[in-house]
């Protein structure tokens, strides 16, 4: 972790000394210090930008995996570039732009030009983007979290189909408590055992496919620490999954409880409908907020904690600094399952909400759900 | 404002490999371990009913192997008392057999003696009518060698005769 964040820092702190970030440096100062709120010297708002320069640009996509920097010159993977123009598909390799974000290094491919404006590829000269479906760094991530997933659990259910009824041993021994407790006390508790085993499986990629995510993203180098689960659109790509789900496998008691809730006065009904309408929207909006700023945020602490020593400009706060970010590291192994247990439960119950059966002779109950 | 905005590629390719990952993951993956384990939760659930079976069976057996040994020691007292009771039935009846044995035994002497009683008697008169007979032969011979002697006991005899 620790590693990581000094060799991004290292990125953060030798580009500038090279020149390259240097024109933006003055637009970038004022709003720093407006929100900051303090005056600053020179040196120290030349350090706060870098520290906003580096952490954006560390939690943020890219179109080159960025891993340290030998002598001056970054060492990077590139990564292809896919852009769907007007001309058709164009694909290029994102070395070409040669490590330029801001928009000065124009790259001629497939008869058209391009330029990468922080990580956003614009035709030269306009403001006008192509489509952009290009293997980034977070893709890159994502594929490595899918090989990952798909080694551990296939080679766990070898391990079952090799061993009839045995106890689990090994990496069975070590993934099966996961998807009992994915199923027993995630699932189970939300979803009526009439419709467990449908929505089981689901439960059990989408708990895995987070948590596996969010723990390669605190590895301090290639090929974790991309921030894939605290980019908006993984989580919102996870969030339209549950909010499809789940009005998919609404019943009909389940859209009757939204739009004419059961139970209460018929001058409420409408109001309660436009409600609970909404609540079909903010519920899993919430979900994409809530991962997206949990393990984004603990990027930033992380990425902060390391960024004292260089703010404060002395070796002596490392120690200061290296405790602390070892904590928050730690903390983040927390938040990290937390964080894919929360979604995966609330998931589950909406799931559960969707396909639950009310006693309309109850009311009493019916109301208590919502 | 970048940070919340979803970009479209990575949308695209999240959806993508996510799709592929639930497909994958829930035909190759959580299908097998999701079976494998409910089999074997059931072949323990079976195995832990078969040993509560069996235990029961064998406090079954050990009930009734208590019962038949129950059994077995009443009936041991039960052919003892009859045995006892047997003996003692055989030994009254053999004191019975012994006593009536004895009695007959006693009559048939008794009876004996009397005969022999009776037969000694009867020798005993016979020797006593010989006695006579030869005395009053004697006599006899000695009265008729005087007759009127004789006569006149004979004719005292023929008086006593009368008085007999």
């Amino acid at each position: 972790m620790v590693l990581r964040r000094l060799l991004t820092l290292f990125a953060a702190f030798t580009l500038p000394l090279a020149g390259t970030f240097a024109s933006s440096t003055e637009e970038h100062h004022a709003p720093a210090e407006a929100v900051e709120g303090h005056a600053a010297t020179a040196q120290e708002a030349e350090a706060e930008f870098n520290l906003n320069e580096m952490i954006m640009h560390h939690i943020a996509d890219s179109h080159g995996w960025h891993i340290l920097d030998w002598n001056g010159h970054a060492v990077s993977i590139p990564l292809p570039v896919i852009l769907w123009t007007s001309n058709g598909l164009v694909v290029f390799s994102s070395a070409e732009f040669h490590h330029d974000i801001e928009g000065h290094h124009v790259v001629a491919a497939g008869g058209l030009q391009f330029v990468n404006k922080h990580e956003k590829i614009y035709y030269a000269g306009t403001e006008d983007k192509p489509i952009d479906l290009s293997i980034t760094k977070n893709v890159l991530a994502l594929l490595v979290g899918a090989v990952v997933l798909l080694l551990i659990f296939f080679s766990a259910a070898r391990y079952y189909a090799k061993n009839t009824n045995a106890a689990p041993r090994g990496l069975a021994g070590f993934v099966e408590p996961l998807i009992l407790f994915v199923r027993d006390d995630i699932a189970r508790g939300a979803i009526p055992e009439k419709h467990l085993n449908r929505f089981v499986p689901y439960l059990l990629t989408l708990f895995f496919f987070i948590w596996v995510n969010n723990l390669l993203g605190l590895v301090p180098f290639f090929p974790g620490g991309a921030n894939l689960t605290g980019n908006i659109a993984v989580t919102f790509v996870l969030a339209v999954f549950t909010l499809v789900i789940t009005n998919v496998n609404g019943t009909k008691d389940y859209w009757m409880h939204i739009v004419w809730m059961p139970g209460v006065p018929t001058l409420l009904k409408p109001i309660l409908a436009l409600i609970e309408l909404i609540g079909v929207f903010t519920k899993p909006f919430s979900l994409m907020i809530r991962l997206f700023a949990n393990i984004t945020a603990g990027h930033i602490l992380v990425l902060s904690l390391v960024s004292l020593i260089f703010i404060f400009e002395s070796v002596w706060i490392s120690p200061g600094s290296i405790i602390l970010t070892l904590f928050t590291s730690t903390l983040e192994l927390l938040v990290a399952a937390l964080q894919a247990y929360v979604f995966t439960m609330l998931t589950a119950m909406s799931f559960g909400a969707a396909v639950e059966e009310h006693h309309h002779d109850d009311h009493a109950h019916a109301e208590g759900h919502h | 404002m970048d940070l919340v905005t979803p970009g479209l590629g990575l949308i695209v390719w999240t959806t993508l490999v996510f799709l592929i990952l639930v497909f994958l993951l829930g035909k190759f993956a959580w299908k097998p371990i999701l079976n494998a384990v409910n089999s074997r939760e059931e072949a323990i659930d079976q195995a832990l009913k078969q040993a509560e079976s069996a235990r029961a069976e064998m406090g079954k057996l050990q009930a009734s192997n208590e019962q038949l040994l129950k059994e077995a020691r009443e009936e041991r007292e039960a052919i003892v008392k009859e045995g006892r009771a047997m003996r003692d039935a055989m030994i009254a009846e053999a004191k019975d057999a012994a006593s009536s044995e004895a009695a007959k035994i006693l009559e048939s002497a008794r009876t004996q003696i009397h005969q022999e009683k009776m037969a000694a008697v009867t020798e005993l008169k016979n020797q006593v009518a010989q006695l006579a007979v030869d005395m009053a032969e004697k006599i006899l011979r000695t009265e008729l060698a005087q007759p009127e002697v004789a006569k006149a006991n004979i004719d005292r005899d023929i008086k006593d005769l009368n008085l007999n």
